[in-house]
């Protein structure tokens, strides 16, 4: 009884927020209503008994990527009143196209049945006595081992393409070039010289430096004698 | 009564349709439009959690995980195009993206 209610609340406050993020004036009100429907689909996630994806959905989704979402809407100096421009022009033909949609997929719900061998058809059924997050364990460390790193690598290459599109370099910084470094001849050398002895005895030449070149001021504080 | 798989179902249905629907209202806008394809795709993994629990299988929640893998990184690549594109252009505006020829 508690979970139908539960239910209820948690898919009304869901599709509210989630026609509150399409139609929005104002993307930072969009973002925070995208937060909410996050929040509320971690619950559904729980009443349907995976507490595992709702957590990951609340910290990989809420704590991440609508934060970016955030972060890149209130970056960007974007004019939002002209971006409203044409909103009723598309409004109809989204409207249509919606509802055709909407109708279909209520006649694959209402028709629809499970085939009498599915549960015989089972690919991983759930382990009795064992929590949501160890069963998933179980099978995603061994049986889709591979898949599980081919998506680490896919957030790698994320990753590594959403540094190098967005990182620009900036005229007038100073930093190493190593090439540079690597190419340069004749001003460095490196030679064996005799353990105790200072550069000018042995005749090595180094380029004078400003503060060698400053005498040193010495202070006589007794004056001159009498 | 317990929560059944239909309900589950509607509630996703909604959910993608209002996402498809975000996709025309807002033509302009790219972040609403990306935000959209985010709701789209919470839809699709609403539907495999739904499965995953009426059929007593964890094969839906796997898949479940791959999905939020793909659509954070989705994200990520999106907003980093957005970003790049308003510094290059000056907007974001979705028709005026109209220079990528190949």
């Amino acid at each position: 009884m508690i979970a139908t209610l539960s239910f209820y609340a948690f898919a009304a406050v869901l599709i509210a927020s989630a026609v509150m993020v399409v139609t929005s004036r104002n993307p930072v009100h969009s973002v925070l209503f995208l937060i909410l429907a996050f929040f509320n689909a971690a619950g559904l996630f729980l009443i349907a008994g995976a507490e595992f994806l709702a957590m990951i959905l609340v910290i990989v989704y809420v704590g991440a990527v609508a934060v970016l979402f955030l972060f890149v809407v209130m970056m960007l100096d974007i004019d939002f009143a002209q971006m409203r421009e044409g909103f009723q022009r598309y409004a109809p033909i989204g409207a249509i196209i919606g509802g055709i949609l909407l109708l279909e997929l209520f006649m694959v719900v209402t028709v629809w049945r499970f085939a009498p061998e599915a549960a015989a058809l089972r690919l991983n059924p759930n382990p009795e006595g064992v929590t949501n997050a160890e069963a998933l364990g179980r099978i995603l460390y061994t049986d889709y081992i591979y898949l599980f790193q081919g998506s680490g690598i896919i957030l790698l290459v994320a990753m590594v393409g959403a540094i190098v599109l967005t990182h620009r370099d900036r005229p007038g910084t100073k930093r190493q070039d190593v090439g540079v470094q690597v190419a340069r001849a004749g001003t460095v050398s490196v030679r064996s010289v005799p353990t105790g002895a200072g550069l000018k005895e042995i005749g090595i030449e180094r380029p004078p430096s400003p503060d060698d070149e400053k005498p040193r001021q010495v202070e006589h504080q007794h004056g001159g004698h009498h | 009564m317990a929560v059944s798989l239909a309900h589950f179902l509607t509630v996703s249905a909604i959910l993608l349709v209002l996402g498809i629907f975000g996709i025309f209202l807002n033509r302009k806008n790219v972040i609403v439009i990306l935000m959209s394809v985010e709701l789209i795709l919470l839809a699709v993994n609403l539907n495999l959690v739904a499965f995953s629990a009426a059929l007593g299988d964890l094969t839906g929640q796997v898949f479940t995980m791959f999905i939020l893998t793909v659509a954070a990184a989705e994200a990520a690549i999106g907003l980093a195009i957005v970003v790049i594109y308003f510094r290059n252009r000056g907007t974001i505006e979705v028709e005026d993206i109209s220079t990528l020829k190949g």
